[in-house]
């Protein structure tokens, strides 16, 4: 099964013809159907309004519900997570946009110090029924502060829930899911995906936002990636078939909490696991997952799990970003320098 | 939505642009003497049953304040900021907002909780040391006690500005240190609330110190009220020692805000007679000199020479509220001479909705280990 062509369950008897839509166009999709479906649901960020968002992500919504759900606040990205804070303690479910990944740092604070933190200081009194949206990581040719892959930061932060859609029809059904739920949810959009499309009957209902899924089977090695690497770790599935590999691929979908479950049902099948992401290798989210799939499956490794990431540098301007993304040639050859049996 | 437009995200007012008074303005002077004219800034002394409702708060919360110190320094407690010195700011502001509004306090403002209605252990937990927090937010309408600097300023415009949308007419006060007007929160507050007219009053309490940095090293306004301005709301600089005045103002701010006006900034100048908190060494950073100044201008000592002087503060109510104070501190000895006995297992409980399955062997872990004893010598009270 290809990310990018979700099969649709099995079909309703009214269900509406599958359109080709976009990743931008299925969060926009999203954020309409949870606004109409719940009038707690506001919107607010910056260009959110009459823009749409810098990626038209919010596109229409404005002229569709009002200034009074979804509007343009001013461009204080700690003012806009703290008060959707106090929006969520009085009931409301604020979805909130940090324009991009490397913007979102002033709200650091407020994420680390109260999104995650309210419901255990309260002892559950206080839930945050609330999303913070961020664009994350690079290969669009951004400038700096555009660009980055802050996924450990947050995934760091018990408290926070984090995902990371890689397909259309998971960002529908995972916004959805993040929206209803009654937890606060980092929602982390891979912008290189935005404008991917997949054939869609709206509303889709995937796999739980929490649930790792195999998008594709294999015998011989999981890659274990999320969102834009998921496409990267197909490519070199797809390009391993030459070589006679067989490469199982795993779509995390959701990076806290990570689904040991269907990470260690492959990975015991294969037996070699790598994971793949845009971060910096050190200290970054592959670093845990290495350590995690060696803890509880080292018995059934035939190989130390490998780490296919960016550079330790940071995110490189756009003429240079193509040689610190990983590419299914670099991760070729990283599965290349295993000892493998003859 | 059919409804009058103050209740639109778009609301028509002039940015205020007149600077607050350069000298606090007072209601009481020094020597309880009712003030008129310019001093006032046009505020009118509260009726006496008000002042006599102030009087009676400011007593009993510094008695709990005086005993939640003695049983600090008695090792009861982790820790205890002290807010003497600074019941005219609290007890005045907190006094303004009814129980349907919502209260964003700092970890100093223990007093004030006290005077909302909480019970001396659910606001003590967290001092104590059993739980980050003691007491239900939603029954109290009252936020849990913020650490980190200003960033509750954002959950109260947050708040209040839901309420708004709701059509419930809520305000959130909060509190802020003079410390808090440096942090980059306290602005986006402070904007937020002006450009979204959110229902909310700011009240700065500027006790001189963030530990023991001089707000000299904090601001180069003139006065921290003069914030207000650039954000285009008003702003008020207040004598915080003087009850009358900061509830005066504060009401005014309150109800202002609940009619739709938008917010406001209000500073209480006031000072922190104790130190930091029992960790803190005040005589590093501060004269005994100027200490005994600002004990010389008591904000309980004021109102009581007033009230003395017009015959309103009889004997009966005298005893009356010293009765009340004593079994109030009776009580708060009484709670935290109880060990806390928190239960390790619940640190697991309420970090997310729903169970994560690594917490839930994490906490088998714990659990494993404490059948096995591992943490008999702490059970046994050997710390």
């Amino acid at each position: 099964m290809n990310a990018d062509t979700t099969t649709a369950p099995p079909a309703a008897a009214e269900a509406p013809a599958p359109t080709q839509l976009t990743m931008a166009g299925a969060l926009n999709a999203a954020l309409r159907d949870a606004m109409a479906a719940d009038d707690r649901v506001i919107v607010y960020g910056e260009d959110v309004g009459p823009l749409g968002g810098v990626f038209r992500v919010t596109d229409g919504l404005q002229a569709q519900f009002g200034d009074d759900r979804i509007w343009d606040s001013p461009l204080a990205e700690s003012g806009i997570v703290g008060t959707a804070i106090g929006m969520a303690m009085y009931g409301m479910r604020p979805v909130v946009e940090m324009q991009f990944d490397a913007f979102s740092y002033p709200a650091f604070e407020q994420m680390v110090s109260h999104v995650a933190k309210m419901r255990n200081r309260t002892r559950g009194r206080v839930t945050l029924p609330m999303v913070v949206r961020i664009p994350c990581a690079g290969a669009i040719g951004g400038v700096e502060h555009h660009s980055d892959s802050s996924e450990a930061y947050w995934t760091s932060t018990p408290g926070l829930t984090v995902v990371m859609p890689s397909n259309p029809a998971d960002a529908y059904s995972m916004l959805r899911e993040a929206i209803d739920s009654d937890d606060p949810v980092v929602f982390m959009e891979p912008k290189s995906r935005y404008w991917s499309k997949a054939p869609l009957a709206l509303p889709v209902t995937t796999a739980p936002m929490d649930r790792a899924e195999v998008v594709r089977e294999g015998t011989d090695v999981t890659l274990i990636a999320y969102g834009p690497t998921v496409r990267t770790a197909l490519e070199a599935a797809d390009a391993a078939v030459d070589e006679g590999l067989s490469i199982e691929v795993v779509d995390l979908r959701s990076l806290s909490p990570f689904d040991d479950e269907t990470v260690g049902a492959s990975v015991r099948k294969t037996s070699r696991a790598a994971v793949i992401h845009e971060a910096a290798q050190f200290g970054g989210y592959g670093a845990e997952v290495a350590a995690r799939v060696t803890e509880r499956n080292f018995h059934h490794l035939a190989a130390p799990v490998l780490r296919i990431a960016g550079f330790d540098i940071p995110f490189p301007s756009p003429k240079l970003e193509e040689y610190h993304l990983p590419t299914a040639d670099r991760v070729l050859a990283a599965l290349d320098t295993w000892e493998w049996d003859a | 939505m059919a409804h009058d437009g103050c209740m639109s995200l778009n609301v028509e007012h002039a940015p205020i642009r007149t600077l607050p008074s350069a000298k606090p303005l007072r209601l009481l002077d020094n020597a309880g003497h009712a003030l008129t004219g310019a001093a006032t800034g046009g505020f009118t002394l509260p009726d006496r049953e008000t002042l006599l409702d102030l009087y009676r708060k400011m007593v009993i919360a510094r008695r709990f304040d005086v005993q939640v110190t003695a049983l600090t320094k008695q090792g009861r407690l982790a820790t205890y900021p002290s807010a003497y010195g600074q019941e005219g700011c609290e007890i005045g502001a907190i006094s303004a907002i009814g129980s349907d509004d919502w209260f964003f306090p700092t970890y100093r403002d223990c007093v004030a909780l006290i005077t909302r209605g909480l019970e001396p252990g659910e606001i003590l937990q967290s001092f104590r040391g059993d739980w980050h927090n003691g007491y239900d937010q939603h029954a109290y309408r009252t936020a849990a006690q913020a650490t980190p600097l200003a960033t509750q300023a954002l959950h109260a415009v947050g708040l209040s500005h839901a309420a708004r949308l709701r059509h419930d007419p809520i305000v959130a006060m909060t509190f802020l240190g003079d410390g808090a007007t440096s942090e980059g929160d306290a602005h986006e507050a402070f904007n937020f609330a002006a450009v979204w007219q959110t229902p909310t009053v700011f009240v700065v309490q500027n006790n001189q110190y963030a530990i023991s940095v001089p707000l000299s090293r904090q601001t180069h306004a003139a006065t921290l009220a003069d914030k207000a301005v650039g954000y285009g709301m008003p702003g008020y600089h207040v004598d915080g020692n003087d009850v009358a005045a900061m509830y005066a103002v504060t009401h005014a701010a309150v109800e202002r805000a609940r009619a739709g006006g938008g917010p406001t900034l209000i500073e209480g100048v006031t000072y922190r007679i104790e130190s930091h908190t029992n960790s803190d060494d005040p005589t590093r950073y501060r004269q005994a000199r100027e200490v005994e100044h600002w004990k010389r201008r008591d904000p309980i000592e004021r109102l009581e020479k007033y009230l003395v002087s017009e015959g309103a503060l009889s004997e009966t109510v005298r005893s009356e509220i010293t009765d009340a104070a004593e079994a109030l501190a009776a009580k708060t000895r009484e709670v935290m001479s109880v060990e806390a006995e928190p239960d390790p297992l619940e640190l697991f409980d309420h970090v997310y909705s729903r169970p994560r399955t690594a917490l839930l062997e994490q906490r088998s872990a714990l659990e494993a280990e404490l059948a096995a004893g591992a943490f008999a010598q702490h059970e046994a009270g050997d710390r």
